[in-house]
């Protein structure tokens, strides 16, 4: 007797106790609904026991009864058909969500965010990937004497590719800055070798620094990245570092102004990803002096207590559901 | 997460009307609606916003992309009805210095 006699005798027999008694018997009608699935039972088959058993059973049913049953075949054939796309949507899906966990994983590993301890300066970072891969990067290049940079960037576009993208633009800004390039010279190299290597319809944001600890300047330069923003210890506020500059990846041929900012004892450089910024509420988008004001009463606390208070108070704004990537970073001159 | 467009041809100016929300979901449809656009030989696009209640980087990657294949088959691209946030987005990201953008309500066919 080979399987699907088996599984009919199974069904007759849980059919015949249901008739008689309406009980289930050993098997319950999921057990049963999950054994004709699990085994890939047609409708067809389903219903052509069912006659075979009707005919035995009740042999002068009125053969009009038995013929309906043909006609209810064919109107769930529909239903068969959306079951087993059902479940191999479901079995898809699953496969999926594995390999986005891997990526996720993979992507840690090489990505490898970390803040580094820098002399006369303390450092908070925090960046919030709105799936399970982050299009946003951040990265310090600690260099000798007190100097170091810093660089925020941006994948247009979210998912994996977008994060497929930034892990390449981390290895192209490492191979190219070095002690006493220029930041505009750093950007415009990375432009060329995205607008190359990387995929036509990707675009990337990206703000990068330098910070020289004898004049206490900070050098920094844009490419289409949301500005900065510059806390005065002296007067109390902030004010936007201001950078112009075109999204890499865009043309070949840019030329990458650079900005400078003085760095006094007690001031602060915050840079942020539009994440950040363009929290969306149930009441509209918050608005970029929210997140300002939102800053400034957090600057009694440790850069990195500070970007967790600012990250735990938007996330919740935004009932736990990010809409972008998120991420923070924020320096305080010390000394 | 629902994007409609209008594309109205005259010769080879296209006028392209878009209403909704252009963001990860909806910015395939509308790149694959102006791409064909491009394709199909327009030598100048012009894609009116003034309609579209949210705009975020997945649509600029569209009409940053547009802007270069049109480009390079030397015809015109210029957005219109930008709202302030989308201008405000435009700026930072330098577009709005290689991209056309009137904030005129323009682009009658």
């Amino acid at each position: 007797m080979d399987n699907k006699e088996n599984i009919e005798k199974v069904y007759r027999l849980a059919l015949a106790n249901f008739v008689k008694e309406r009980a289930n018997g050993e098997l319950g009608h999921r057990d049963i609904r999950e054994m004709l699935m699990g085994n890939g039972i047609s409708i067809k088959e389903m219903v052509a026991w069912h006659k075979g058993y009707l005919t035995d059973e009740y042999p002068d049913m009125d053969r009009g009864l038995l013929n309906s049953l043909d006609f209810l075949m064919e109107m769930l054939k529909g239903f068969e058909v959306d079951y087993f796309e059902t479940q191999m949507l479901r079995q898809w899906y699953a496969e999926l969500q594995a390999e986005i966990e891997i990526a996720a994983s993979v992507q840690n590993v090489l990505l490898d965010m970390k803040v580094p301890t820098i002399s006369g300066f303390e450092i908070g970072a925090i960046s919030i990937p709105a799936h399970h891969v982050n299009g946003d990067y951040y990265h310090f290049y600690k260099e000798k004497d007190g100097y170091f940079r810093v660089m925020i960037a941006d994948v247009i576009g979210k998912g994996i590719p977008a994060a497929l993208c930034m892990t390449l633009i981390k290895y192209g800004v490492e191979n190219i800055e070095e002690h006493y390039v220029s930041p505009h010279i750093v950007m415009e190299r990375l432009n060329d070798f995205i607008e190359k290597h990387v995929d036509c319809s990707m675009f990337i944001s990206m703000l990068y620094g330098s910070y020289n600890p004898k004049t206490h300047m900070f050098s920094f330069v844009s490419a289409g990245h949301e500005p900065g923003l510059f806390y005065s210890h002296q007067q109390g506020c902030f004010s936007e570092m201001y950078a112009k500059g075109l999204l890499l990846g865009v043309d070949q041929n840019t030329v990458y102004k650079e900005y400078t900012k003085r760095v006094e004892v007690g001031d602060w450089i915050v840079l942020l990803s539009d994440g950040v910024t363009e929290c969306k509420t149930e009441n509209g988008f918050v608005e970029r002096d929210y997140v300002v004001n939102l800053i400034q009463s957090n600057l009694h606390l440790h850069p990195q207590q500070m970007v967790e208070e600012v990250y735990r108070h938007l996330e919740e704004l935004q009932h736990f559901h990010l809409h972008d990537d998120f991420t923070l970073i924020a320096l305080k001159r010390v000394k | 997460m629902i994007v409609e467009m209008d594309v109205q041809n005259d010769n080879q100016k296209v006028v392209v009307m878009i209403r909704g929300e252009i963001d990860i979901y909806t910015a395939p449809k509308l790149k694959e609606t102006l791409f064909q656009i491009v394709e199909n030989g327009a030598e100048e696009i012009i894609v009116n916003l003034s309609d579209v209640t949210y705009l975020d980087s997945a649509g600029l990657g569209v009409f940053v992309g547009t802007y270069k294949m049109i480009c390079s088959r030397k015809g015109k691209f210029e957005l219109v009805g930008l709202s302030k946030r989308m201008q405000r987005l435009f700026d930072i990201t330098g577009l709005a210095d290689i991209i056309q953008i009137t904030s005129d309500l323009k682009g009658e066919v």
